[in-house]
């Protein structure tokens, strides 16, 4: 149950004149959206700036994100004005809504130069993505064979598409949820999943030597 | 085995993650209780736990937290 709707009195002394002024008719509202918009802008940018080491979408392709996340944030925002339950400050659920946009918006513009195809199925490139030296580890090859063996016998076609795609591949995962139509937690608890029974694999073959924070 | 370091936090899973939606759902609230300086992941376990393994929220949590406290 969602907790109720603190009164406006109750909030801090910034977030009650943003209620104010956002619920407000005429000049008032219309200077507290602007100000409201300016803000998110500059939060976008400043974030898909803080992510464009992880991205492969660059330049004025990634202020266009940014001014897009901020004009959807700021509509969502509108919209719902109501369900603010004055549970954290304004601005800070405010800008929650801009960070999530850049969020799923950088996945969608991955796949317009994707620097991986979906599918691809790089597998030579697991031993580094699992930080395994097949140099260094004598195991390592017993260590891989396993993963592989619990990736092809024990996932389903589902499972094995997700953690090809975000594990050997690396794809990102909000990429691969905008590509496959999945929300971010659905990829999430498959990759979840998988750790665990891969996990097990390897204790049981000895591999690793207890079982860690697992049971669920 | 101690060398197998990024292989075993990768594989360990946390039974008190409450997952993406959850997580996300608080993720303001968590974000100012840290910018104070209180106690959020022992107020919120479950979604510290999450924080820590899932990349793509943990990044939401970064860029909302640097948001608030960067004026």
């Amino acid at each position: 149950m969602q907790p109720a709707r603190q009164p406006i009195e109750d909030l801090d002394e910034e977030s009650a004149a943003w209620v104010r002024r956002l619920g407000a008719g005429g000049g008032e509202r219309q200077a507290a959206e602007r100000e409201l918009y300016a803000r998110l802008v500059r939060i976008a940018l400043a974030e898909v700036r803080r992510r464009s080491g992880g991205t492969p979408v660059t330049g004025p392709e990634l202020d266009d994100v940014a001014h897009q996340a901020a004009g959807d944030a700021m509509l969502a925002i509108l919209a719902k004005l109501g369900d603010f339950r004055g549970e954290s400050r304004f601005i800070t659920w405010a800008y929650r809504f801009v960070i999530l946009e850049v969020s799923g918006k950088l996945g969608r513009h991955y796949w317009r130069n994707p620097p991986v195809a979906l599918d691809a199925g790089q597998w030579e490139r697991l031993p580094d993505r699992l930080g395994i030296d097949p140099a260094r580890h004598a195991e390592s090859a017993g260590i891989l064979a396993e993963v592989r063996r619990v990736v092809d016998d024990e996932l389903t076609v589902h499972q094995r598409r997700v953690f090809v795609a975000i594990v050997v591949d690396g794809i990102p995962l909000d990429a691969l949820a905008a590509e496959l139509g999945l929300r971010r937690n659905a990829i999430y608890k498959v990759i979840f999943d998988t750790r665990r029974k891969i996990r097990r694999a390897l204790v049981a073959n000895g591999y690793l030597e207890e079982p860690g924070l697992e049971q669920r | 085995m101690r060398e197998l370091g990024r292989l075993e936090r990768f594989l360990r899973t946390d039974p008190r993650d409450v997952g993406c939606d959850e997580a996300l759902a608080v993720l303001h609230i968590y974000v100012d209780l840290v910018a104070a300086g209180e106690d959020a992941a022992g107020r919120y376990p479950g979604v510290a736990a999450h924080l820590l393994a899932c990349g793509p929220c943990g990044e939401d949590f970064a860029g909302l937290l640097l948001a608030v406290t960067s004026g």
